[in-house]
C-alpha cells in the first residue's frame, strides 16, 4: 500500500470529479459516505477505485439524508468524512448540515450544482447557492467555496477539510455538472510536500477512558428545552462564525482599479466574465470583474468599496437572481445602479456578456 | 450488591441528571435501566456511544455515563451507522421511538438492517407519539383513541399497526438478532438488550430490539389501566420473543 496517493507534483488531465476524489484522497480524507446522484456520481466511481488501495473507506447509504447523517457520524467518531451531491440531493442533505450547523461539526460537502427547482436537469446550474448558503432550518453559518476551475476544485477540496477542522462549521465546495463532466489541465500534488499543514482531526465522542470515571462524557445535542438556551447558543455561534470570517473571505479581482463599470460573477462563470473583460478593455470600456470565492462567508467589506466607485455593476449568473440576493445585501445603502444576465440553468458565454455590457455603455 | 433505602441505579446512570425528565409512569425509566444493566454486566461503558432520536428518546441525551449524541427525527440509526463505519472499535446503541424507527426513520432501520450493520437498535414502542402530543404512531392499534384518531384508529383509512421486529427478521441476514420484550418483563428485556449487545461485540450483524412501554400520559389510564394496556392488549398484538438468533438452525 502505498503511503501518499500523490507523490510530489503531477501534471494531468482530468474530469472535475476525477480531480474532487484525488482531492480528498490528498487531504487525508478517510471515509466517504454517498448516495449517486448525477452530475457528482463519478467523484464516488473515482473514490471506490482508489480508496481501498490507500486504506480508506466508503459507504452506499440508502438515500442522501442517511448520506448526511452519516457523514456526521463519521466526523463525530473523529474521521476526516465527507459526501458529494447535486441538486435534489442536496435538498435532503440539508437537514444533516443543519444539525451540523448547530452542533458545529466539519463535515465536508461537495455539490456539484445541476437545474433546478426540484428534478429540473441533470446538466448544470448555479441555483444552488441559496440552499449551499442558507439552507436548512438556521442561520446559514456555514463556508461555501465556489469553485472556477479543476485546479481550484482541487485546490479548495483539500482546503475545505482544512478551513472544516479549524473552525467546525460545516464546509462546501459548490462547483456544477461543468466542472464534474469535462476535462481540463491542472497539477495534482501532496498538500505537505507544498508545505500545506493539513489540520488533524478529532473525535467527539468514543475519546479513550471511561466516561464518568476518567473524563466527562461527551453529551452532544441539539435540542435545548428554553428560548434562551437557545439564544446563548446561537449567539455564540454567530459571535464565532463573525471573528473567523474574515479570515476565511476569498475573492478575486480582474482590471477593477479603474473600471467603471464592474461584472459580479462566481464560479464557472467567472471564467466568461474574464473572457468579455479582455473583449471591452480591447474596446475602450473600462470593465472589470469581481468574483466571491466564498459566498459564505460573502466578501462584503471588499465588493462595497468597489461598487462604491463604480458607475454600474452588472450581476451574472446561472440562476434567477441567487448570487445578486448576496450582492444586494451586501451592497445595501450603496446606490449604484445594478443590471443583471440572468440565465437560469444555462451557461453563459463571453459574447453574451460583451454585448450586455456594450448595451450599458 | 446488597438492597439500600435507596433503588439501585446502573453504575453506567449519571445520577447527577436524575430523576430523570420522563414523566412519571413512562416506560422509557425502565428500559433505560435494563440497558444500563445490560452495559454493566457486559463492562463497555468506555466503549458505547448512545445515540438517541427526537420525540421522547431525545430527554435521554445526558442520561448516561456514556458519550451520546442527541440527533433529528428518525435519524439516529444513519448517525451510529456513520459512527461505527468510521471506527468499528465502538459499540453503537442507536435509541428512539417507535415515529423514528417505524415512520419517519423506516427507511434506515430497513436499510441497516439489510446491510447488516453492526449497530444495536432499540425501539420504543408505546404506540403513539408521546412528546409531540399523542398523535397516531405507525404502532397504534387498531381502535385505539389518539389526538389524530379521536375516534379510535380505523385500518380502513389508517392502515394496520407496524410489525418491527417481524419485518426486521424477515429482511435481516445470517449474524443478526431480533427480539421483541416488554417493560412488563424486565429480566428478559434486559436479557434481549444483552445479547443485542453482545451480537455487536462479536461483530456477528445488526441487533434490533424493540420493547413494549407504557405512555399513561397520552392514554390517560391510571396505573391499573396502563399495566393492563402494556400486557394484554399489546402484548396481544406485538407478541414477546426472539425472532431472529445467531447460529440458529430452523427446521422446515
Amino acid at each position: 500500500m502505498a503511503d501518499k496517493p500523490i507523490q510530489g507534483e503531477k501534471k494531468v488531465f482530468m474530469t472535475g470529479n476525477e480531480v474532487v476524489a484525488w482531492a480528498a484522497l490528498a487531504a487525508g480524507a478517510e471515509i466517504m459516505y454517498g448516495y449517486p446522484i448525477t452530475p457528482q456520481n463519478e467523484i464516488m466511481h473515482y473514490w471506490t477505485r482508489l480508496a481501498p488501495k490507500y486504506g480508506r473507506k466508503f459507504l452506499q447509504t440508502e438515500d442522501e439524508i442517511s448520506a448526511g447523517f452519516t457523514t456526521v457520524g463519521g466526523v463525530l467518531a473523529g474521521r476526516k468524512a465527507f459526501t458529494a451531491t447535486a441538486g435534489p440531493g442536496n435538498t435532503l442533505m440539508q437537514e444533516a448540515m443543519s444539525m451540523a450547523e448547530m452542533m458545529r461539526i466539519p463535515t465536508v460537502l461537495v455539490v456539484t450544482q445541476r437545474g433546478g427547482p426540484s428534478t429540473a436537469t441533470v446538466i448544470y446550474s448555479q441555483q444552488e447557492v441559496t440552499m449551499t448558503c442558507y439552507g436548512g432550518n438556521g442561520e446559514g453559518l456555514r463556508i461555501v467555496y465556489s469553485t472556477a476551475s479543476h485546479q481550484e476544485l482541487f485546490d479548495y477540496t483539500i482546503k475545505a477539510f482544512n478551513t472544516a477542522w479549524k473552525y467546525r462549521f460545516p464546509t462546501f465546495i459548490l462547483g456544477d455538472g461543468y466542472q464534474s463532466k469535462m476535462r481540463e489541465s491542472l497539477t495534482i500534488y501532496d498538500p505537505e510536500a507544498k508545505g500545506i499543514e493539513l489540520i488533524p482531526a478529532e473525535a467527539y465522542v468514543g475519546k479513550s477512558g471511561i466516561p464518568g470515571i476518567d473524563r466527562d462524557p461527551a453529551h452532544l445535542r441539539n435540542t435545548y428545552n428554553l428560548e434562551d438556551e437557545l439564544y446563548e447558543v446561537v449567539k455564540g455561534h454567530v459571535a464565532a462564525y463573525q471573528r473567523v470570517a474574515p479570515e476565511i473571505v476569498e475573492y478575486k479581482e480582474y482590471d477593477t482599479d479603474d473600471a467603471e463599470i464592474i461584472v459580479v460573477a462566481h464560479g464557472v462563470v467567472s471564467r466568461a466574465a474574464q473572457g468579455a473583460i479582455k473583449v471591452l478593455r480591447q474596446e475602450g470600456i473600462k470593465a472589470g470583474h469581481f468574483r466571491p470565492v466564498t459566498l459564505r462567508p460573502f466578501p462584503v467589506e471588499q465588493l462595497r468599496k468597489k461598487a462604491d466607485k463604480v458607475q454600474k455593476l452588472l450581476i451574472v449568473e446561472s440562476a434567477e437572481g441567487q448570487l445578486k440576493r448576496l450582492v444586494t445585501d451586501a451592497l445595501y445603502g450603496i446606490t449604484t445602479p445594478i443590471e443583471t444576465l440572468l440565465k437560469p440553468g444555462e451557461g453563459v458565454t463571453v459574447e453574451e456578456i460583451v454585448e450586455k455590457v456594450r448595451k450599458l455603455d | 450488591m446488597g438492597a439500600g433505602i435507596n433503588p439501585q441505579m446502573p453504575r453506567s446512570w449519571r445520577t447527577d441528571t436524575k430523576p430523570h425528565k420522563f414523566c412519571p409512569g413512562c416506560g422509557h425509566g425502565l428500559v433505560l435501566k435494563a440497558l444500563g444493566q445490560a452495559i454493566d454486566e457486559l463492562d463497555i461503558q468506555g466503549k458505547v456511544v448512545f445515540g438517541c432520536d427526537i420525540g421522547c428518546s431525545l430527554l435521554a441525551w445526558d442520561f448516561f455515563n456514556v458519550d451520546t449524541v442527541q440527533t433529528h427525527h428518525g435519524r439516529t440509526t444513519p448517525v451510529l451507522v456513520g459512527i461505527k463505519r468510521a471506527n468499528p472499535e465502538l459499540i453503537g446503541i442507536a435509541y428512539m421511538g417507535d415515529g423514528g424507527g417505524y415512520a419517519i426513520g423506516s427507511q434506515h432501520l430497513v436499510n441497516a438492517a439489510a446491510r447488516n450493520d453492526k449497530v444495536t437498535v432499540i425501539l420504543v414502542n408505546n404506540t403513539n407519539y408521546g412528546m409531540t402530543g399523542g398523535q397516531m404512531a405507525p404502532t397504534t392499534l387498531p381502535g385505539q383513541k389518539t389526538e389524530t384518531t379521536p375516534y379510535g384508529r380505523d385500518v380502513e383509512e389508517a392502515g394496520y399497526p407496524t410489525k418491527g421486529p417481524e419485518m426486521v427478521a424477515a429482511i435481516a441476514h445470517e449474524g443478526a438478532y431480533v427480539a421483541r420484550g416488554s417493560i412488563a418483563n424486565l429480566r428478559q428485556l434486559k436479557k434481549f438488550i444483552k445479547r443485542a449487545l453482545e451480537n455487536q461485540i462479536a461483530g456477528n450483524g445488526f441487533s434490533f430490539v424493540e420493547a413494549l412501554s407504557a405512555c399513561p400520559t397520552n392514554w390517560r389510564t391510571n396505573a391499573a389501566e396502563t399495566w393492563a394496556f402494556v400486557e394484554d392488549q399489546m402484548g396481544k398484538y406485538f407478541p414477546i420473543g426472539e425472532f431472529k438468533v445467531p447460529g440458529e438452525k430452523k427446521e422446515g
